[in-house]
């Protein structure tokens, strides 16, 4: 895997696995523009780790020449935060699904992102089950009829914008399969942001949930005026849940958790004491 | 064992003190500065608290064992009690030893006088006390306890202003009484108090002394003293946690990540401090899936990581660990068992999570389980355990539990060179080419590689995967042979469990036994109390308890004509493990109330059983 510039091409970041999603599934968009975004922005591959958890989009790591860490379900965070805690040097991808990040693994989101630590989640939205043939997931809609509600879903589907926004994440965005070269320029974005960069891809199961004609219609840019640093205005977009707005809800800058972490270094340097047996000293 | 078991003249210094009194009012500081003074003198030192779930009120004990020799236990009869108020007095009072001591709060009540001693108890005097002659719930004590009451409250509150130096009142009565060295007192109070400004150094070092010149007015009635202790050369006090977390520091181990829980937390909080000094972190994550979560990431990125916990925690972490199995990443995941299942009861000991240590998590799952015995293995034993971690590329499983890691002891200044510290194998240049992270080797380990390495990028796969890390979900041969891999480790393993076996007393006895953990003291302790009486009989503690040592078990069980095995939990978990390895009808000895052993429970359980063997007959399981 040696890499010199000359091999930053989208081409160059691709393995010799072959991806096993159902051809036509949103995913491949998001893996291509994915691709694009790590040539442009240069990065090594030795550099690179791609976290995942469990479900179709979880397989992405294997689909990327670089380090990664395919884990288990819902735990994507937890294991991206240890990768970039014990390497800050390292740039991390996290990547999942909707029931994958806002199910099982919903716990860990809060703390991600007021952690703010320096890198990207990527949530490939397809509001189902994918692996398990198509139970409903948190972002279905009221009503969604499948394997486990064949009377209709009876619950509100969350809104992971919003839901972002108020935990405090300091860039939350949203991109479409469909999109790609506007998704690759989001990603790019999200990668330059300094802290946890959060994207809501709504990239669908043409399989179990096809949304391809209802998507497009309900597609809608950020208003140009958008004040991103401006968090109430964010929140009352990620509101407007009629329209799909696609690009940046929310960017702030705020100290990183690495950074947060070199700081304490510094502090317990200063007045420091970091021969073991001089610690034995405070106990005798 | 009290000082009552030894010759009245010339004895060596061996007594139990116990503080107690209300949770939330210094009696655990109270323990804590005794111990640290007498270890200063120069005594052994080995404590035992039991402390309320609730932060203020509920009862509170600290017991400290003082002695010119190395400490097994915390001991049994108490010599010395130091009771402030009547609920310490009805609850300990039944352990104090014939002609043991006796001190009071008398502004906070006052103990029954017995009727035949004569005198009585008088409140500002000493006197024998005894059972409440008009019966209520005062437990009975023995006549011949010398009691000393001391107004503790009103001596703080009058001549020093601040009723909470009542303890450090009641320390300069223990100095002055027992010949406790006021100096070492002194400077301790120096040392806590310092920071808070000389006034409140001043105030606490003339409660020390208004202690003391009270005891000068009374008859001292009884026969303890203690003196200089016999050891010159410096020992440190620790805790189990903090021997454990001092011994992850020479590990290597620079990132922990845990969630609060007692009787863990401790570990996480030194550790806190300390780590970052070195350029570690300390990460409180929001529950202890994340906190597993976060030591492999980091592990797996190249750091050693850790995490502590207790059974409800470890409990979450299951599956966290069949994907280290699987991914083949190191971690050191500690348990610090208390009383389950579910909340059960939070400040107490038990041994109760063997079984989840060994076999919790779904699928053919191989981890490494071992236990720590005493505070100076818990420095030595972490080595170990990030040692077996690295070495092997699994997850390792330590096992303390509260009565071990809240103990505090005397140990050695520890010396890290003792364990030299093990690293993880990486990839050769030639490995490199067309990297294969879990490529088959005679030993079953592969070279591990580590982001930031040129050529070694791969996958750290939960899904069953070939050589290359590639996801083989369907292949069912080699699911097989990698299943294989994954348990060739434990060969080597096993052998290093079999080096790692300890055997006290007797090495091929009669009567065995057959002991885990924290009660390693205990049973050395009555296997010397057997051994004195003439019994054949001797002890084996395995550290690595899974994969078992199995050599060196057949080996110590072949002799014997019985085997006891004790454990602090109902069921039995070791025996029912070794039953599934040896044909044999091992004899089960169960505590299963939230406190440990004491040797004179396993002794008289080694009587019975020696004594019955002597007659041929058949001896069953039992519980304490």
């Amino acid at each position: 895997m040696s890499t010199t510039v000359a091999e930053f091409t989208p081409q160059g970041y691709k393995t010799d696995e072959h991806p096993i999603w159902c051809p036509g599934c949103g995913d491949f968009g998001v893996l291509d523009s994915l691709y694009k975004s790590l040539a442009g922005l240069k990065v090594d591959p030795k550099d690179l780790v791609v976290v995942s958890g469990i479900g179709c989009s979880g397989r992405t790591p294997g689909f990327i020449r670089s380090y990664g860490f395919h884990s288990v379900h819902g735990r994507v965070l937890p294991v991206a935060l240890g990768v970039k805690l014990a390497n800050p040097a390292l740039h991390v991808i996290g990547v999942g699904g909707d029931g994958d990040g806002f199910a099982i693994g919903g716990g860990h989101i809060p703390h991600a992102a007021r952690r703010n630590p320096d890198m990207i989640y990527i949530v490939m939205d397809n509001s189902t089950y994918g692996l398990t043939k198509g139970q409903y997931s948190p972002t279905s809609p009221t009503g969604f009829q499948a394997g486990s509600t064949p009377y209709g879903n009876i619950e509100q589907p969350l809104n992971p914008l919003a839901m972002l926004i108020a935990y405090g994440a300091t860039f939350v965005g949203q991109g479409y399969s469909g999109k790609p070269k506007e998704l690759s320029d989001l990603i790019t974005k999200a990668m330059e942001h300094k802290g946890f960069g959060f994207l809501n891809v709504i990239s669908p199961c043409i399989t179990f949930y096809n949304t391809y004609k209802v998507i497009p219609p309900r597609l809608a840019e950020i208003p140009k005026d958008h004040d991103p640093a401006n968090r109430v205005k964010a929140f009352e977009l990620a509101l407007q849940t009629d329209h799909l707005r696609l690009g940046i809800f929310y960017q702030v800058r705020q100290p990183t958790f690495e950074e947060g972490v070199a700081e304490v270094i510094k502090k317990a340097q200063a007045s420091s004491r970091p021969r073991l047996d001089e610690i034995f000293a405070n106990f005798s | 064992m009290g000082a009552s078991e030894k010759e009245m003249t010339e004895r060596a210094v061996d007594y139990v003190f116990r503080v107690g009194g209300e949770g939330g009012e210094g009696v655990i500081s109270t323990g804590e500065m005794l111990t640290l003074t007498l270890a200063r003198a120069g005594y052994e030192i080995y404590t035992f608290r039991t402390y309320p779930a609730e932060i203020k009120g509920g009862h509170a004990n600290y017991q400290v064992r003082a002695s010119g020799s190395l400490l097994l236990s915390s001991g049994a009869a108490v010599d010395v009690l130091l009771a402030f108020n009547q609920e310490a007095y009805d609850k300990h009072i039944k352990d104090v030893r014939p002609g043991g001591v006796l001190i009071y709060d008398s502004d906070s009540y006052t103990p029954p006088p017995v009727a035949s001693a004569g005198g009585g108890a008088a409140p500002d005097g000493a006197g024998p006390v005894g059972q409440r002659t008009g019966g209520g719930d005062t437990p009975p004590a023995s006549a011949s306890i010398i009691a000393y009451g001391v107004p503790l409250s009103s001596l703080a509150t009058e001549k020093i202003g601040v009723k909470l130096t009542k303890n450090i009142v009641a320390l300069g009565v223990l100095s002055q009484l027992f010949d406790i060295s006021m100096p070492a007192f002194e400077e301790l109070l120096h040392e806590r108090f310092g920071r808070k400004g000389e006034t409140i150094v001043q105030k606490n070092v003339q409660a020390l002394r208004v202690g003391a010149e009270f005891v000068k007015q009374l008859q001292k009635k009884d026969d303890i003293r203690l003196g200089p202790g016999p050891r010159k050369t410096k020992e440190l006090v620790l805790s189990g946690n903090e021997s454990l977390a001092l011994g992850a520091i020479a590990a290597g181990c620079r990132i922990y990540a845990g969630y609060p829980i007692t009787p863990a937390t401790d570990i996480m909080e030194f550790l806190a401090k300390e780590l970052p000094k070195l350029g570690g972190f300390v990460v409180q994550t929001e529950d202890e899936i994340s906190a597993l979560g976060t030591v492999l990431g980091a592990s797996y990125a190249g750091v050693k990581a850790m995490t502590a916990t207790s059974g409800p925690g470890f409990s979450l972490m299951t599956e966290m660990i069949g994907l280290a199995v699987v991914a083949e990443i190191p971690a050191v995941v500690v348990d610090v068992q208390r009383v389950g299942p579910s909340t059960g009861m939070p400040t107490k000991t038990e041994q109760g999570d063997l079984y989840l240590a060994c076999y919790g998590g779904h699928g053919n799952c191989p981890r490494i389980v071992m236990a720590l015995n005493n505070v100076e293995d818990c420095f030595y034993g972490i080595i170990r355990a990030f040692n077996l971690a690295e070495q092997f590329q699994m997850p390792v499983v330590v096992l303390s539990d509260a009565s071990l890691g809240h103990r505090k002891a005397t140990v050695p200044v520890p010396d890290p060179s003792r364990v030299p510290v093990v690293e993880r194998r990486k990839p050769a240049p030639a490995e490199l080419v067309n990297y294969k992270r879990y490529a088959f080797t005679p030993d079953h380990v592969s070279p591990m590689s580590v982001p930031g390495l040129e050529g070694g990028g791969y996958v750290a796969e939960g899904l069953e995967h070939d050589e290359r890390g590639f996801p083989a979900a369907s292949d069912h041969e080699n699911h097989l042979r990698l299943t294989r891999k994954r348990y060739g480790k434990f060969q080597a393993v096993e052998a290093v469990a079999n080096e790692m076996v300890r055997i006290y007393g007797d090495p091929h006895p009669e009567v065995g036994i057959i002991g885990w953990g924290s009660t390693e003291g205990v049973i050395r302790e009555a296997v010397q109390m057997a051994q004195a009486k003439g019994y054949s009989v001797g002890a084996l503690h395995p550290k690595i308890l899974y994969p078992q040592p199995l050599a060196k078990l057949k080996e110590f069980i072949e002799g014997t004509k019985a085997v006891i095995i004790p454990e602090v939990n109902f069921t039995g978990q070791f025996a029912t493990a070794l039953r599934k390895r040896f044909a044999y009808d091992f004899i089960q000895l169960n505590k299963c109330i939230g406190l440990p052993f004491t040797p004179k429970e396993i002794f008289d359980k080694i009587e019975e059983v020696a004594t019955h063997v002597h007659n041929g007959r058949r001896v069953h399981a039992a519980r304490v």
